[in-house]
């Protein structure tokens, strides 16, 4: 109904000219990781490679433990993933259904850790993790030993629930009718019960919305696991590219290669669950 | 609410409680309690190894002598700043733009969305490494087609390596990272707009313009204030592309606030001295937040 200035075609043009804009460095990234060597310091530059070096791909996963990588990715991530939507929903649903004294001011408080940025707890935190007592070579005391650092639960524990995901499905829970509960309640199902059997099962897409956030976010998170993990054992993705990126500093064939291997997987994640990306900056964005 | 006997918990305070106990207990050993141990580290000497000495102010006291002398920190928040004049008010015009031109209407509308959204859900580690790329002065793709556009007028420029340009490249890849996110953003508050308010404007004879003006900005006011607030959060807070990029050079050009923080905690172990930095940080972050609230709270519009 709006503005017909503009005729669709020219419309079209002016945002596939943007969408080229977006696609153009992922082209050039695959372009690059496909290339021969002879090729890539090439100007000007070729977009096709003229022998598809699929072992580039290879060469790369010799060139630096990735497999390893992966698997802490997927650890951290999942990890992460599954905490925050434990503690998260038990926390939103105390806040969105139970009363009780002082429920408003943990609330705001709750939100109000938001307002802090992360690089302020940065540095007690990981002295914290550092010197957590009795792990890691650690005394009772804290001292003697590495703690919880180059450990997945020093890297899952600080991140394991947010005031986003708490926010997020409560706001979503308050949605939800209250009749089935008021039936359960009368039936004797206690209040785990309620939230087991009737909140979690109805907030499906809310739950999910979250989960998907939380998970690549996780997965693309540089900072935490830079300052975590030292060893090569421990390094995640992010980490373990950006390591190779300074020892390989020319190699951008191998380079490329691991850089579409790292972005792969949440670009796939975010094809097949792209409504939940849309749907959950609409739960999110708006009035609270 | 029913009436409750004070000091009495009901069954279903407790399990309040009880639901609320894991994240509670989270957020306080890796939140409050650390935000309080900062706020202590940054009256003391530390380097992680010997325990913390208290030093007063004295942290707080070089953050403004160095201000004073145009140190690094100055430069660091200089830089911060340009990066949030140079990406904020151009990616915010851009994704309202998109936005209104997906709106229109047109058929393809999920394929563009998909599209302008790819680099918001690429890491930042991936996005900084194809620009290094693209920004290479000898090979790079951006050279190349400077070039050919400009018929062989425009000389290959050394963009990350130049400090005059290494700024304005970082800003120039993290509009195009965050463009499809502020655009979706958008997009959700324009389908907000009740289409009867364009009917009726249209009927009265109100132009393209006019429209806009009239009904979409204003109704668009809580959406602006919302991206423009996130915004100037995410924008303080750059770092990763920063440290893959030039990890704050060329002569630091391009080293910013959280960028000092790490290296001061992590590189030269002056752990006080970047918690003080933090708490600086802090305060601007609270600053800019409660200023844009009361610039973007007035003029609230409501149609029915």
């Amino acid at each position: 109904m709006t503005r017909r200035v503009l005729t669709p075609t020219l419309l079209h043009v002016i945002l596939a000219l943007g969408a080229v804009t977006m696609i153009l460095p992922f082209l050039w990234m695959l372009s690059t990781s496909l290339k021969p060597e002879a090729q890539i310091f090439r100007f000007p530059p070729v977009w096709v490679p003229s022998e598809w070096m699929w072992s580039n791909y290879s060469r790369a996963m010799e060139a630096a433990p990735f497999g390893r990588y992966f698997l802490n990715t997927i650890i951290f991530s999942v990890a992460v993933t599954l905490s925050n939507l434990l503690f998260c929903s038990m926390a939103a649903y105390a806040f969105a259904r139970l009363h009780f004294r002082g429920r408003n001011l943990l609330f705001i408080l709750v939100l109000g850790t938001m307002m802090i940025p992360g690089q302020v707890t940065m540095v007690p935190v990981f002295v914290m993790l550092k010197h957590w007592p009795l792990v890691g070579g650690n005394d009772w005391l804290g001292a003697g030993g590495h703690g919880l650092l180059n450990n997945y639960v020093g890297l899952v524990l600080p991140g394991a629930v947010g005031a986003f995901g708490i926010f997020l499905l409560r706001q979503f829970f308050m949605t939800l009718p209250r009749e089935l509960e008021d039936a359960a309640r009368i039936d004797g199902c206690s209040e785990v019960g309620i939230y087991w059997r009737i909140i979690l099962p109805l907030s499906k897409p809310a739950l999910a919305t979250l989960g998907i956030f939380t998970f690549t976010a996780a997965w693309n998170e540089f900072l935490w696991p830079l300052l975590i993990t030292s060893k090569d054992s421990m390094r995640t993705l992010q980490l373990g590219v950006q390591v190779f990126q300074t020892q390989y500093t020319t190699s951008w064939d191998l380079l490329m290669a691991a850089t579409v291997l790292i972005t792969l997987p949440v670009l796939l994640l975010f094809l097949a669950g792209q409504r939940y990306f849309t749907r959950g900056i609409a739960l999110s964005g708006m009035k609270g | 609410m029913e009436p409750r006997v004070s000091g009495v918990q009901t069954r279903e305070e407790r399990t309040a409680y009880l639901f609320l106990t894991p994240g509670l207990a989270l957020f306080l050993l890796f939140v409050l309690i650390p935000v309080i141990a900062a706020f202590y580290l940054s009256f003391c000497r530390y380097d992680i190894i010997h325990s913390p000495t208290w030093i007063g102010l004295r942290n707080y006291s070089r953050i403004g002598q160095d201000l004073q002398t145009h140190g690094v920190f100055y430069l660091s928040l200089r830089n911060t700043a340009q990066y949030a004049i140079g990406t904020i008010p151009l990616g915010m015009v851009l994704a309202l733009a998109l936005a209104l031109l997906l709106n229109a209407g047109l058929r393809g509308v999920t394929l563009y969305r998909t599209t302008y959204y790819l680099p918001v859900v690429t890491s930042l580690v991936a996005v900084s490494l194809v620009w290094m790329w693209i920004y290479d002065p000898s090979y790079g793709l951006l050279n190349h087609l400077l070039m050919k556009l400009s018929g062989g007028r425009i000389s290959p420029q050394s963009w990350l390596g130049d400090p005059g340009q290494a700024m304005p490249a970082i800003i120039a890849m993290s509009i195009w990272r965050g463009l499809g996110y502020n655009m979706v953003i958008y997009l959700a508050g324009l389908q907000g707009i009740p289409d009867h308010l364009y009917e009726a404007a249209v009927l009265d004879g109100a132009s393209p313009w006019q429209r806009f003006r009239a009904i979409t900005w204003p109704l668009l006011k809580p959406t602006t204030a919302f991206i423009f607030v996130i915004s100037t959060i995410g924008a303080s807070q750059v770092f990763a592309q920063v440290y893959v990029m030039t990890n704050g050079g060329p002569n630091n050009a391009t080293t910013t606030i959280v960028h000092q923080i790490f290296q001061n905690a992590f590189s030269f172990m002056k752990m006080g001295y970047a918690s003080a930095m933090a708490f600086v940080l802090f305060g601007l972050i609270l600053a800019l937040s409660l200023i844009n609230l009361r610039l973007l709270r007035g003029g609230e519009v409501e149609y029915v």
